[in-house]
């Protein structure tokens, strides 16, 4: 192995990648368009739930009900409808996800009965939002119970016994806004590393090639490892200014908590950077047309990545078979150490599985791709 | 490496791709300080002889030796041991003329107490004073070429293996281009040279012509003229022509016969005819024929017939 030819190389490298202003454009900003897109397109919070209202008694009690749906936050009502029809056809045009029907005799029933009849209907074509809106639903039907139950004890002059009643007090650690942002938002940074990295080292080898500069190259004594170092060296460099940017895009724009050590940050980011570069450099080097191997770098890295990393989609609940696939998707390490390091202020050791992960895929990337580049035409 | 041995040995190099044999049992030795021209139509195997030579290629079968290493066996010491300038273009248009040479000085380890002086050598050799800071693409041809013969020998290597280097540069750019080659020779540099333009053969000690793959020829260009026509060359004015072609192409003797403006070029092979009966067998036959005059074949005549020779007893498949 010979530094004075490797170094040779990233010069060279780096002067084309300084002297082609459009690419090197592309490469810094658009790790910071994608995060952008991606954490504010990227949300799980359900925020003001669109919510028909058909009041059928229009009493204290049933505007009492709403108030509370109002109250809540998660919930906004869209219109104020008189008979199910309008329901339905609100529901049709999509207007609301869902109608809150109370009717003609609520207070009655409540007052005879002890129970106030409360429909609600929801519109499931999005199961995912309906899940969460009726969760919420659920919280504010035990407020408006709880408002009438301290209002029933209140009017006969009966302290609350407090027999039979478990308190529960949620404690909710590491995130306890529970921001979906939070946890999505470092995932979003693993995944926008991992899709931009083998863009960037996509290429190299394979321009060359198209270029006809790779057969001079190769008729060197320069060794393939040579080559490898010498190529990846400027990309990694151009990748940590691209993680630098998006990591602090998360921490001062989107205000992510970030309670670990900026070493391990730091340490494990450039692994992550080594592992991506080095995934682009083996399919450069394995297809050689440029066309070709950007758009194997997309689709190898893209569906992966999005579906299988755990960034949005939570691992713990695929199937097993899945789930065992996600361990070959590299991204998904990075995306718990991410999360970890932000949120928990983890630290190496908490991280050896992860870390360990990639430092395996890295190993075995970069023996596959100094393996794969053959110094012969056939 | 001795004078004695070859710079370069070639024994039964083949190379196939698939079905088809690009290149078929070549032989062929070079002696250290010579410059061999490697002439053939396009696609005849010039370049994928010597990608094997520059162990870019993996022969099929047999065997080669440059510099004194193997091809196969010692890949890396051939390649530290050769320049190699490729069909294509292949220094970094993005990049300047100081830093290609950079570029390549550190890819071959020129040591830098000779940098510097290997450096001026290859910048004035291809008139490139005060263009240093230019960017490659923005080079004139010729200036391209030899900055890549610049490149290709900054490491001092003594085979050197030039593919068409001079194709698509104007014939001035050439003929300089032709200095330099001759200029490395007399340090005894080894060269084989690929050319598909005849008159650059004519620069070459030895030339090599292979066609679909075999070795046809190879001599000193003198060498070609005189046997491979394998008889001797008239011109003689007659008239009328076509009936003095149709007389001399049944002649006994008369290999080959062909109209040359208001001549017939006649090759005569031992045995028949000799020039001096050409005008009373013509004569005799109703044509009127001056004295023939014994002309000297270009090496064009030598390869036009060779290869259509080979043309017409194997046709190609």
């Amino acid at each position: 192995m010979s530094l004075r030819r490797i170094l040779a190389l990233a010069f060279k490298e780096m002067l084309q990648v300084w002297r082609d202003p459009r690419s090197l454009a592309i490469a810094l900003l658009m790790p910071l368009m994608q995060m952008v897109m991606l954490g504010y397109g990227v949300s799980l919070d359900i925020r003001h739930v669109p919510l028909c209202v058909f009041d059928q008694e229009n009493s204290q009690a049933s505007r009492a009900v709403v108030e509370r749906f109002v109250a809540s936050g998660w919930f906004a009502i869209t219109a104020a409808l008189d008979s199910n029809r309008a329901v339905s056809r609100a529901m049709d045009r999509a207007s609301c996800i869902g109608a809150v029907v109370i009717p003609a005799d609520f207070s009655r029933q409540l007052a005879s009965t002890g129970t106030g009849p409360l429909q609600i209907v929801f519109d499931a074509t999005d199961t995912n939002t309906t899940n969460i809106a009726m969760g919420y639903a659920q919280g504010v039907v035990a407020l408006v119970t709880a408002d009438l139950d301290a209002r029933w004890t209140a009017a006969r002059g009966i302290r609350p016994s407090g027999v039979g009643v478990v308190d529960l007090e949620p404690e909710v650690w590491f995130n306890e806004g529970l921001e979906s942002r939070y946890f999505i938002i470092p995932g979003v940074v693993a995944v926008i590393l991992a899709l931009v990295g083998a863009q960037l080292t996509s290429l190299t080898v394979a321009r060359e090639w198209e270029r006809g500069t790779m057969e001079q190259l190769v008729s060197t004594p320069v060794t393939p490892f040579e080559v490898m170092a010498g190529k990846l060296l400027p990309y990694f460099l151009i990748g940590v200014i691209d993680a630098a940017f998006c990591l602090l895009a998360a921490i001062y724009w989107f205000g992510v908590p970030f309670r670990g050590s900026a070493g391990t940050l730091l340490l494990t980011t450039a692994l992550f950077i080594v592992v991506v570069l080095a995934i682009g450099y083996l399919i450069s080097v394995r297809v050689r047309s440029q066309l070709g191997a950007s758009q194997v770098a997309l689709l190898v890295t893209m569906l992966p990545t999005t579906l299988l990393s755990g960034y949005t989609f939570p691992i713990d609940q695929m199937p097993a078979p899945i789930r065992f696939l996600s361990l070959l998707v590299y991204p998904r390490y990075f995306v718990t150490i991410l999360r970890a390091v932000f949120l928990k202020g983890s630290g190496l050791v908490e991280l050896i599985g992860p870390v360990l992960g990639l430092v395996l895929y890295a190993v075995v990337v970069l023996w596959l791709a100094a393996r794969a580049f053959r110094k012969r035409l056939d | 490496m001795t004078d004695a041995a070859p710079a370069v040995l070639a024994e039964g190099l083949t190379k196939k791709f698939g079905t088809f044999t690009a290149v078929d049992h070549l032989d062929l030795a070079i002696a250290v300080g010579e410059v061999v021209g490697f002439i053939g139509p396009n696609g005849a195997g010039k370049s994928t002889t010597i990608r094997m030579l520059c162990a870019l290629l993996r022969p099929s079968a047999g065997r080669a030796v440059v510099a004194g290493f193997d091809v196969v066996h010692a890949a890396e010491q051939v390649r530290a041991h050769i320049g190699y300038m490729s069909q294509k273009f292949s220094l970094y248009g993005d990049l300047t003329v100081a830093e290609n040479l950079r570029f390549f000085a550190g890819i071959y380890h020129v040591p830098h107490a000779l940098y510097d002086e290997r450096r001026r050598f290859a910048i004035s050799m291809a008139g490139l004073e005060g263009r240093e800071n230019a960017l490659v693409r923005t080079l004139a041809g010729g200036w391209k070429q030899r900055l890549a013969l610049g490149c290709a020998i900054l490491h001092r290597p003594p085979v050197l293996f030039l593919d068409e280097p001079t194709s698509g540069v104007e014939p001035q750019a050439r003929r300089q281009f032709w200095e330099l080659i001759h200029r490395l020779a007399a340090e005894r540099v080894t060269i084989l040279v690929s050319t598909h333009y005849m008159e650059e053969a004519e620069y070459c000690n030895r030339i090599a012509l292979i066609d679909r793959g075999r070795l046809v020829a190879l001599g000193s260009p003198s060498e070609l003229r005189r046997h491979e026509l394998g008889g001797t060359l008239v011109a003689l004015a007659c008239a009328p022509l076509g009936a003095a072609l149709a007389a001399l192409r049944d002649a006994p003797g008369v290999a080959e016969a062909a109209i040359f403006g208001d001549r017939v070029h006649v090759l005569l092979s031992t045995g028949g005819l000799a020039a001096a009966d050409l005008p009373g067998f013509l004569a005799a036959r109703g044509v009127h024929a001056d004295v023939a005059q014994p002309i000297a074949a270009s090496l064009e005549d030598v390869f036009v017939r060779l290869v259509a020779g080979r043309a017409r007893a194997e046709p190609a498949p």
